[in-house]
């Protein structure tokens, strides 16, 4: 098994913690893992993206190449459009669907919708809806790491007991939050994958 | 033996601290900055009572370092790729003295300068004080070099140059570490003044020696069991890689390669390896993270020899990272893209954030300098860098730490008027204070503004060297304590600040604002910690 991860959104927005989720899964199934972050900048509000290959087989580079990655998650719609070079021909883009509006130049929502809707495989969603359904603002990395939770070559209980390590410090009640997260941004994801 | 997810920085760093380290040095930079951070963290580094408080910048760091090497315990001192311009004199003159215990710098080089002014190639600075390099391919690599880095420092008697660059500092993978070593005694070398009082008929002595040294040093380089040689069929082709070039090379060839490979992470280049791969093959391709720095030396001048390949001819661009694909085109193979970014994807740069207290600095200072036509505000590095855009457009230069100061001053003795500096604290403390004087001495007419949000926020919220302190270190420094001015940057404050500015501005010498409030990153970060 070999899946190369694009996650992408707006520096603050915290791709980070999804990436650690599906870190910790991946090592506790002992599988290969490298991940390319992006650090720095402390201010908000820039693009950010990092690149996320896990593997069966031990991983040479720490960079996904151009037309490779198998799926693109994304906090933010235009943000998922820049890395669209490095998308597989059947690779997935799951991403939020409420745009972060911090530049004057913002495209219209209409026209990204439309260049989204020309993808052959996708799952948008509101993230932001969801994790305010199921608990809190706070969880809606955790939805949209369950809306891509069927594409990373993860069994989807190994990505719950991720969960349950990572937020475990936290509390039961925390942990349960995040674990219904996951669960409801899982659903979006299967109802689409079946149509 | 136990496995960790690791930074390259954090594998440095458990590695420095396994290996038995006693202090590191360092001020912060990206994509180093996590190295030192990482064993603040460690409980380990805390119980082993292991320096790592910041430095105040870069000179000092490797100063302190070498200090620390002379006592005959093993030091690491960090920094950014520009961080070694600013140790660059202690640098080449601690190749000369050479160290007592072990002694590893590393320096963070930025390639395609994702946080950074330039993307110097350090290699050239190891080369130019002659001292051994190591450049790791991989995360384990950088663990297993650095731990045994310092018995080969102290074996050669030299310090050694770790170079890595953003994609080594900044990606996670696993990493297995080794047991835990004790600390070197306290033991300081037996021929010391021979060897560190570097007047004129000793320094020549050591000079000598150094030279002398650079044969070990190939040897060591020859026998390094991270320099490999990997035969294949295709001889028309020889490839060499350097650090995390081989990476990039192997995931274009995931069945094996299909040309002769040479991997180097260390340096001074093994010359029977290259010797051996250039007279095995037609024509060599160098695959090198940053500038052309082994194709250049394989090359000469004359290009006399055989074929070379790499980021002189164009086969690599001469700007910018490696990536695989830019390899697999130097390769020949296809790098194929099925979807392309819509022309509507806008570029999103980064800003300060809301609620910063530099905005309210430069709204005020923006709107004074209205009344100024020919008025030029010299700015630094730092967050408040960000001024540069829109909606400020409030400085006219950002160049190298401490450079504001200076600068204005320079321009206002070729008349300028007025002549701004915008610095911030621990940019000040860095390298403005020495440029400071040199405005007292003279009374040159210009406007300093620190402005002091009282951390080192663009690489994090690190402690800053001057906190509480920075009218004291102007006033002691000379700066008439008339004129120096602190105000809270706040929008209530506005009239009052603009007021301020405009006077120090009509003064016809030299003033310092100093508009003080904290990082709004930083003071959340607290108030969480404070929570819990
Ligand atoms: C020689 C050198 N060392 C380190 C850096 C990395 N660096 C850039 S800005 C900065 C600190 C800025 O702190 P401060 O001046 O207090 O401004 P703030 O970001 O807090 O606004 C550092 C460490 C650099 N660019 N050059
Ligand atoms: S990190 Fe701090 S100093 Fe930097 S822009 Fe944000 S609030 Fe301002």
């Amino acid at each position: 098994m070999k899946t190369d991860i694009i996650l992408s959104g707006v520096g603050g927005q915290g791709i980070l913690s999804i990436a650690a989720v599906i870190g910790e899964a991946a090592l506790k199934e002992g599988l290969f893992m490298k991940q390319a972050e992006v650090h720095g900048m402390s201010q908000r509000g820039g693009d950010v993206q990092s690149n996320l290959r896990i593997s069966d087989k031990p991983i040479a580079s720490d960079l996904i190449a151009k037309g490779k990655a198998d799926l693109i998650i994304s906090l933010e719609p235009m943000e998922s459009l820049r890395y669209l070079l490095y998308l597989k021909e059947d690779g997935w883009l799951v991403t939020n669907s409420r745009p972060f509006i911090n530049i004057p130049n913002y495209p219209e929502i209409e026209k990204i919708n439309e260049e989204l809707g020309k993808l052959p495989n996708k799952v948008t969603l509101d993230v932001e809806t969801i994790a305010k359904e199921v608990g809190s603002l706070r969880a809606a990395n955790i939805v949209m790491l369950g809306a891509a939770s069927p594409f990373i070559g993860i069994d989807y209980d190994k990505i719950e007991d991720g969960i349950r390590r990572i937020f475990s410090k936290k509390g039961d009640e925390i942990v349960q939050m995040n674990l219904n997260a996951l669960k409801a941004g899982y659903e979006v994801a299967n109802q689409i994958q079946k149509k | 033996m136990e496995k960790h997810l690791f930074l390259g920085d954090e594998a440095i760093a458990q590695a420095a601290i396994d290996a038995g380290l006693s202090g590191v040095y360092a001020y912060p930079g990206t994509p180093s900055t996590e190295i030192t951070e990482y064993i603040q963290n460690s409980p380990l580094a805390s119980e082993r009572g292991i320096h790592s408080n910041w430095s105040a910048n870069e000179k000092t760091a490797l100063e302190t370092a070498l200090g620390m090497c002379y006592a005959g315990k093993r030091a690491l001192c960090c920094m950014k790729h520009v961080g070694l311009n600013v140790a660059a004199d202690c640098f080449m003159n601690a190749a000369m003295s050479g160290v007592n215990g072990g002694l590893i710098i590393v320096t963070a080089d930025d390639p395609s300068m994702h946080s950074s002014q330039n993307e110097q190639d350090n290699r050239f600075y190891g080369n130019f004080a002659m001292i051994p390099m190591l450049e790791p391919s991989n995360q384990q690599e950088a663990y297993d070099m650095v731990y045994d880095g310092f018995a080969l420092s102290e074996k050669l008697g030299y310090p050694i140059l770790l170079r890595i660059t953003t994609r080594m500092a900044h990606s996670r993978s696993g990493v297995e570490t080794r047991p835990l070593q004790p600390e070197n005694q306290m033991n300081c070398p037996e021929n010391g003044r021979q060897r560190f009082i570097l007047l004129p008929a000793l320094a020549r002595k050591r000079f000598t020696a150094l030279l002398a040294a650079q044969e070990d040093f190939v040897k060591a380089s020859e026998n390094s069991i991270y320099n490999r040689h990997f035969d294949a069929p295709n001889k028309k082709l020889g490839i060499i890689t350097t650090g995390i070039a081989f990476n990039y090379l192997s995931e274009n060839y995931p069945e094996g390669f299909e040309h002769p490979v040479l991997k180097i992470t260390q340096y001074p280049l093994p010359r029977k390896l290259v010797t051996k791969i250039v007279e095995e093959c037609d024509e060599i391709l160098v695959l090198e993270e940053g500038f052309p720095f082994v194709e250049e030396q394989l090359k000469g001048y004359l290009e006399l020899g055989v074929k070379i390949h790499g980021r002189l001819d164009g086969t690599i661009p001469r700007e910018g990272e490696l990536t695989p694909d830019c390899v697999a085109l130097a390769l020949g193979k296809e790098v194929k893209s099925f979807y392309s970014i819509p022309e509507i994807v806008e570029q999103r740069p980064p800003a300060l954030c809301q609620g910063c207290a530099h905005r309210d600095m430069y709204d005020a200072l923006n709107e004074v300098l209205k009344e100024y036509e020919k008025a030029k505000v010299f700015g630094d590095i730092g967050c408040y860098t960000l001024g540069a855009l829109p909606p400020f457009h409030a400085i006219d230069s950002c160049i190298d730490m401490g450079a504001s100061i200076t600068m204005a001053k320079g321009a206002s003795d070729a008349g300028i008027f007025p002549s701004v500096a915008v610095i911030g604290d621990s940019t000040f403390t860095h390298s403005g204070m020495t440029g400071l004087l040199d405005c007292v001495n003279e009374n040159s007419p210009i406007t300093i503004v620190i402005s002091d949000n009282e951390t080192t926020a663009m690489t994090g919220g690190q402690d800053s060297a001057g906190t509480g302190k920075l009218e004291a270190i102007c006033a002691g420094i000379g700066v008439d304590p008339t004129h120096i001015r602190s105000m809270v940057p706040l929008k209530k404050n506005f009239e009052e600040m603009k007021k301020i500015i405009r006077e120090e501005i009509e003064y016809q010498g030299l003033s310092v604002l100093i508009p003080r409030r904290e990082c709004i990153q930083t003071l959340t970060r607290k108030k969480k910690a404070a929570k819990k």
